[in-house]
C-alpha cells in the first residue's frame, strides 16, 4: 500500500476517536438529565402509597404530625415569584432600554459589565445582605413584627432576575436594525414614540423570553428565600401575606433533606415537591423555548 | 421658486472625517434635484442634514445655514418632529417597520395625533396611490408588510413619507435594492410626485440620475463641485472633474 494512504488511514483513525469523544461528552449530558429524572420519580412517586391525596393537597405542613399539605408551599413560590417578576420586570426591561437606547455610550460602556457582575454575585450574599439590611429596614418602614417576609424575599429575588432580564433584552433590542428607528424618526416621531412603538414591539420576542428566563431563574432560587422569608409554612389566602413570612418548596426541600430518614413518607414528599417544582420550571422554560422558536420561523418566513 | 437654501454648510463627524465643506446651493421646488458623485461624497450626510436625522449621528461641528421656506433649520430651537413630518424621508433599505401595510401609512399620522378612522383611510388610500401601490394591496391592507415583495416594500415606504403630507421628499439611493422593473415603478411615481413636491434623491448610479433629475448637484469627498440643470451637466460639464465622473473614468 502506498505510504500516503497509509497516513490517511491512521488520521482517520485520530478522527474517529474524536468524533466519538466529543459524541459521548453530548449524549453522556442528556444521560445525566434523564438519570436526576428517573431519580426524582423514583423517590418522589411512592408518596401516593404514603400519603393520601386529600393529605398531601391540604393546606398544613407539619411533617411531625405528618400532616403533608403542600399547598401552602407550592402558593409560597407562586407569591414570592409573582412579586419579584412584578419588581425584576418592569425595572429590567426599562434598564434594557435605557442601555440600548438612550444611555451616552460611556454610561452604556460602564452599565453593561456592572449588570453582568451583579448576575455573578453568589445568591447567599444577597441573603446576607437582605437579611441584615433589607429586613430590618422593612420592619421598621413597614411597622411590621418581622422583616422577614414574602416581599423581602420577592425584593432579592427580584433583584437575581433583573442581570438575566436585562442582558437578554438588551441583546433583542440591539438586534433592531438601526433602520427601523432612522425610519420611525423620520416620520416624525419623537425618541420615546419611537423606543415604545417601533423599537420595543420589533424585539418583543426576544424580551418575552427574557422575562420567562428571569422568571424561571427566580422560581428555582432557594438561598436567599430561605435566608429572608421567614420559613414559616403559612397559607397566603389575603394580600396581607405578602408582609409575613411564607415559606417556598425550594426553601422546604433545602432545609428539611438533612434531617428527614431516607424512605419515609417525609423523604418521599420532599421529593414530590421537587417533582413539582421540575415541572413549574420546565413549563416556563417550554414557553420561552417556543417563543425563541417563533421567532426564528417568522425570521426565516421574511427571508424565504 | 427656491425651496431650500443651503448657506456655507459645514459639517464634520467626530471621528474627525470632513464630510461637508462650504456647501452653498439653491434647490428649486417642484423638481427633481439629483446629488451624483461617488461613495463617500457626502450625499447622505447633506440629505441627513436636511431633515435633521444627523442629530443622532456624533457631529461634532456644524455651521452654516439650511433655510427652508426661508426658515433655518439648524438652529437648536428648531422643533425637528415638525420638521421631520415637512421633509419626509426614504432610505435604501426597503424596511417597512413590523407592522401591517395600512399601519405602516398611518403609523406617522397617528403619532401625530389623528384619531378619526375616515381621515387616516383617506390618507392611507391617498398615499398608497402616490405610490403607486394601492392597486397591489388594497385588498391585504391588514396583512403584515413583511409579506410584500422587495419593490413594493419600498413603495409601501414612500407612501409612508408621502402619508404626513410633506412638502419636500428626500430618497438616499432608494432602488438600490431594487431590480429594474421595480426601479422603473418608483422613478415613474416620482416624475409625477414632482409636479407638486420638491424632491431631492441620491440615485445609486449616473444613469439614474441622467433619468429622473432635472437639476444634477454633483458632490466629490464632500465638496459640491458643479450645480446646473441636468442638460448642461451631462453634455457640457464645466469642471474637468464632472466630466471625467460622468464618462466614468473614476468612481
Amino acid at each position: 500500500m502506498p505510504e500516503i494512504f497509509e497516513r490517511r488511514s491512521r488520521e482517520s483513525h485520530g478522527e474517529w476517536v474524536i468524533t466519538r469523544l466529543i459524541q459521548t461528552a453530548g449524549y453522556s449530558s442528556i444521560f445525566f438529565v434523564l438519570m436526576i429524572l428517573y431519580f426524582l420519580l423514583a423517590n418522589g412517586l411512592p408518596v401516593m402509597k404514603d400519603v393520601s391525596l386529600s393529605n398531601l393537597f391540604s393546606t398544613v405542613w407539619y411533617p411531625i404530625e405528618e400532616y403533608y399539605g403542600i399547598l401552602p408551599l407550592i402558593l409560597g413560590s407562586l407569591v414570592v415569584t409573582l412579586g419579584a417578576a412584578l419588581i425584576g420586570v418592569p425595572l429590567g426591561i426599562l434598564t434594557a432600554v435605557y442601555i440600548s437606547e438612550i444611555a451616552p455610550q460611556w454610561v452604556k460602556e460602564a452599565l453593561k459589565p456592572l449588570i453582568e457582575i451583579l448576575a455573578g454575585i453568589p445568591s447567599v450574599v444577597l441573603g446576607f445582605l437582605g437579611a441584615i439590611v433589607l429586613s430590618p429596614f422593612l420592619r421598621e418602614s413597614l411597622n411590621l413584627p418581622t422583616g422577614l417576609t414574602a416581599l423581602t424575599g420577592s425584593i432579592l429575588l427580584g433583584a437575581i432576575a433583573i442581570p438575566t432580564i436585562v442582558s437578554i433584552s438588551e441583546d433583542a433590542l440591539n438586534t433592531v436594525p438601526r433602520a427601523y428607528r432612522e425610519a420611525a424618526l423620520a416620520l416624525g416621531t419623537t425618541r420615546w414614540q419611537t423606543i415604545w412603538g417601533v423599537t420595543v414591539p420589533a424585539a418583543r420576542s426576544g424580551i418575552l423570553m427574557a422575562i420567562m428566563l428571569g422568571i424561571g431563574r427566580s422560581i428555582g432560587e432557594t438561598m436567599t428565600v430561605m435566608m429572608v422569608t421567614g420559613n414559616a409554612p403559612v397559607m397566603p389566602d389575603s394580600l396581607g401575606a405578602l408582609f409575613a413570612p411564607i415559606r417556598t418548596m425550594t426553601a422546604t426541600i433545602a432545609s428539611e433533606m438533612g434531617e428527614v430518614s431516607g424512605g419515609s413518607p417525609h423523604y418521599h414528599v420532599l421529593f414530590f415537591i421537587g417533582i413539582v417544582l421540575f415541572l413549574i420550571t420546565l413549563g416556563v422554560n417550554v414557553m420561552a423555548s417556543r417563543i425563541a422558536f417563533r421567532q426564528r420561523k417568522r425570521s426565516e418566513r421574511v427571508l424565504s | 421658486m427656491d425651496k431650500i437654501v443651503v448657506e456655507h454648510l459645514n459639517l464634520r463627524y467626530s471621528d474627525g472625517t470632513e464630510s461637508l465643506r462650504d456647501l452653498n446651493l439653491v434647490i428649486p421646488a417642484n423638481a427633481i434635484t439629483a446629488l451624483m458623485g461617488p461613495a463617500g461624497g457626502g450625499k447622505s450626510t447633506f440629505l441627513r442634514a436636511l431633515n435633521r436625522l444627523n442629530d443622532l449621528a456624533d457631529v461634532v461641528a456644524q455651521s452654516g445655514r439650511v433655510l427652508i421656506d426661508g426658515k433655518d433649520i439648524l438652529e437648536p430651537e428648531m422643533d425637528v418632529i415638525a420638521l421631520r413630518r415637512k421633509v419626509g424621508m426614504v432610505f435604501s433599505r426597503p424596511l417597512p417597520l413590523p407592522l401591517t401595510i395600512y399601519q405602516n401609512v398611518s403609523y406617522g399620522l397617528e403619532v401625530a395625533g389623528e384619531r378619526n378612522r375616515e381621515v387616516l383611510d383617506k390618507a392611507v388610500k391617498l398615499a398608497l396611490d402616490q405610490a403607486e401601490l394601492w392597486d397591489e394591496v388594497h385588498d391585504r391592507l391588514s396583512d403584515p408588510a413583511e409579506a410584500l415583495s422587495g419593490g413594493q416594500k419600498q413603495r409601501l415606504c414612500l407612501a409612508r413619507a408621502l402619508a404626513l403630507k410633506p412638502e419636500v421628499i428626500l430618497l438616499d439611493e432608494p432602488t438600490s435594492a431594487l431590480d429594474p422593473v421595480a426601479t422603473a415603478k418608483i422613478e415613474s411615481s416620482l416624475s409625477e410626485l414632482k409636479k407638486n413636491y420638491t424632491i431631492v434623491i441620491a440615485p445609486h448610479n449616473t444613469q439614474q440620475t441622467a433619468r429622473v433629475a432635472d437639476w444634477v448637484a454633483f458632490f466629490l469627498q464632500g465638496e459640491m463641485i458643479e450645480f446646473g440643470p441636468s442638460k448642461d451637466i451631462f453634455t457640457r460639464p464645466k469642471d474637468k472633474r464632472t466630466e471625467e465622473y460622468i464618462l466614468g473614468r473614476y468612481g
